[in-house]
């Protein structure tokens, strides 16, 4: 018993060791900017360069744009697969997996010969258009997160039965989806909202070949042409997405206090 | 006057038809039972009512208006879920509130109803509790109130008990009934349990592979079943396969052993094969001749009653009753006796007789095979 305790802490150590250490040594690296001591300089850097303020709200912007669409497109299609269509579930989980397994920058060849300036939907034509592209993009990204967070909240509650008490209290299908789906799978769809944020803030492929002025990019650049920039900016960009996986945690544990009798 | 009506009501998934040719009348406040097993088409009978399902044919029609197509939240329909079905994002004065908020009531109405309903159920310290932080018995509770705080012309439960410990049910079932009473509310209950649709309902609808078998006071369910089936569903029955000697005076041969019915027997003839029922409550078990006289001598009627030769073949002590299992020869009845503590209790392999009341042989029709 002791043993298989002891065996335990040492596959969590070393786990633990193969992340961290690099972690550690890219934060090092970051804070060696000034010759002979640690500082902050790199952040500093980092921080005042109007490239990246800018890459970095613009993708905190298609992040957002991108969560929106997700969550329309994706709750009205989880609750109506649970309620009426549970034999397309299947079918459904299968084109959400999808992203997953075709490589974005053959998706994104694909949206170029789809929506270039000489097709009948030039989305390429301006730079609006292209945003709209890359946010569509980054819902498709997004999608296996997305569908699955949402999906799994459904799963949790008795959707067909609350629907069928609503209606039977009155309420038209708008007020059954504001008031008593969405409330009970908040939660799921917060989760959802912030895997998408992390999948999306540091995305590289799509925003380059679609030329768009991201964050990921930005690193890209920044990493071919800086020596402790990048490291730098490699920590901010775990930061940002510990935040989120940190707040589904809050989030999900405030769920579960409540729900213990 | 009917209050609610389904007429010829038909439902088919596909080829399947799960509710053939359903009619039943409601008065305005009767308590109705769909009884019967699982999938018997009780529930889909209930959520055609409810909306949930729509007929394949047929029509419902509550106080003469014709609901068959009229959504679920245009029905003015109350219903109870097995489930619960409380919405967990809202407390317990949020959900009673809810179908009040969405008919748009004035708020001070609101409040005054929601209150009202917790009282009457006796839960008015917890409308702001979550339902997470209620009992399973607090929960059926507060979803009752839910459905009846929008005044619903019918209220339809679907099991709500079954969910529950059987201390709770039998509490539950009384608080629903005396609630029905109160508030005159005519009310559909689905339930598997005879016991409940016995004691609860002023008619039960039994129901089996999607017909109804018979309709009728729980009396008359219980005592004239009409069918094998009722027969044998509701309560515990001894089903005995005879064959008919003399139709004309009901004498029947059971084993070798001639029995009598009460009534003549009128769709068979004379050498045909017949199926017989007797309630467990109904035969008197004698262990000697001795006491067969002395108990006889008390007896109320002097009608003469059948009297069949047997053996015990298994006795099961079950508290107050002793349930003794008598062999004839193919045929074994079940027969409860009271449990005396001062007497010698029945021992197995022991030679005893079995009488009961003419009366009490049912002669099941269509029920011969």
């Amino acid at each position: 018993m002791k043993q298989a305790k002891l065996g335990s802490w040492i596959a969590i150590i070393v786990g633990s060791l193969y992340f961290i250490v690099p972690l550690i040594g890219t934060f090092e690296f970051s804070m060696r900017m000034r010759r002979g001591e640690y500082s902050f300089a790199a952040y500093r850097v980092v921080f005042a360069d109007p490239n990246f303020q800018a890459t970095f709200a613009y993708s905190t912007v298609m992040a957002l744009a991108t969560i929106v669409i997700g969550v329309v497109l994706v709750v009205p299609t989880s609750y109506w697969i649970q309620l009426r269509l549970q034999k397309l579930r299947p079918l459904v989980e299968f084109i959400t997996l999808m992203p997953l397994v075709i490589p974005a920058i053959v998706i994104v060849f694909g949206y170029l010969r789809l929506y270039n300036s000489s097709s009948i939907l030039p989305l390429t034509a301006s730079a609006r258009s292209t945003d709209l592209l890359l946010a569509f993009s980054y819902v498709t990204l997004a999608l296996p997160y997305m569908y699955r967070a949402v999906d799994t909240g459904m799963r949790a509650i008795d959707v067909r039965t609350l629907t069928e008490a609503a209606e039977n209290l009155g309420a038209g299908l708008p007020t059954v989806l504001f008031r008593v789906i969405l409330p009970n799978v908040r939660v799921a769809i917060l989760s959802g909202a912030f895997l998408t944020f992390a999948t999306v803030i540091g995305e590289f492929t799509m925003a380059s070949l679609l030329n768009r002025p991201a964050f990921g990019p930005y690193l890209q650049l920044i990493g071919a042409n800086r020596a402790y920039e990048p490291s730098a900016l490699a920590v901010i960009a775990f930061v940002v997405t510990w935040a989120c996986m940190g707040l589904i945690n809050v989030v999900g544990r405030g769920k579960q206090i409540k729900a213990t009798p | 006057m009917t209050f609610l009506d389904l007429s010829d009501v038909r439902k088919n998934y596909g080829s399947q038809t799960v509710v053939h040719k359903f009619d039943l009348d409601v008065e305005r406040g009767e308590f109705i039972s769909f009884l019967g097993p699982s999938g018997c088409g009780k529930t889909t009978t209930l959520r055609m009512v409810a909306g949930f399902e729509t007929p394949t044919a047929g029509a419902i029609r509550i106080d003469g208006k014709d609901i068959t197509r009229l959504r679920p939240n245009q029905r003015n329909v109350g219903m109870v879920f097995q489930s619960y079905a409380l919405f967990p994002n809202m407390t317990v004065a949020g959900n009673v509130a809810f179908g009040l908020k969405i008919a748009k009531k004035p708020a001070a109405e609101i409040a005054a109803r929601v209150e009202e309903m917790l009282k009457l159920i006796k839960l008015p310290h917890l409308g702001a509790r979550f339902p997470y932080q209620l009992s399973g018995g607090q929960q059926q509770r507060v979803a009752l109130a839910r459905a009846l705080a929008i005044s619903p012309q019918v209220l339809l439960l679907d099991e709500p008990l079954s969910a529950l410990d059987a201390k709770i049910r039998v509490s539950l079932r009384e608080e629903i009934r005396s609630l029905q009473r109160a508030l005159g509310i005519t009310t559909i209950y689905v339930t598997h349990d005879q016991e409940e649709a016995l004691s609860m309902s002023d008619r039960i609808v039994v129901m089996n592979e999607g017909r109804v078998e018979q309709i009728g006071t729980p009396f008359e369910i219980y005592n004239n079943p009409k069918t094998r089936f009722v027969a044998s569903f509701v309560g515990t029955l001894n089903i005995l396969k005879g064959t008919i000697v003399d139709p004309a005076v009901g004498r029947i041969v059971i084993d070798g052993q001639e029995v009598m019915t009460s009534k003549p027997v009128t769709h068979a003839k004379a050498g045909e094969a017949c199926t017989v029922a007797l309630r467990p409550e109904a035969a008197t078990l004698y262990q000697s001749e001795m006491q067969e006289a002395a108990t006889s001598s008390f007896a109320k009627d002097s009608e003469p009653r059948n009297r069949m030769q047997g053996t015990i073949e298994e006795v099961s002590f079950l508290g107050s009753v002793v349930r003794v299992r008598v062999r004839f020869d193919e045929h074994a009845i079940s027969l409860d006796t009271f449990n005396n503590p001062s007497a010698t209790p029945p021992a197995r392999g022991s030679q005893v007789t079995v009488a009961f009341a003419r009366d009490d042989l049912l002669m099941l029709e269509g029920a011969a095979a």
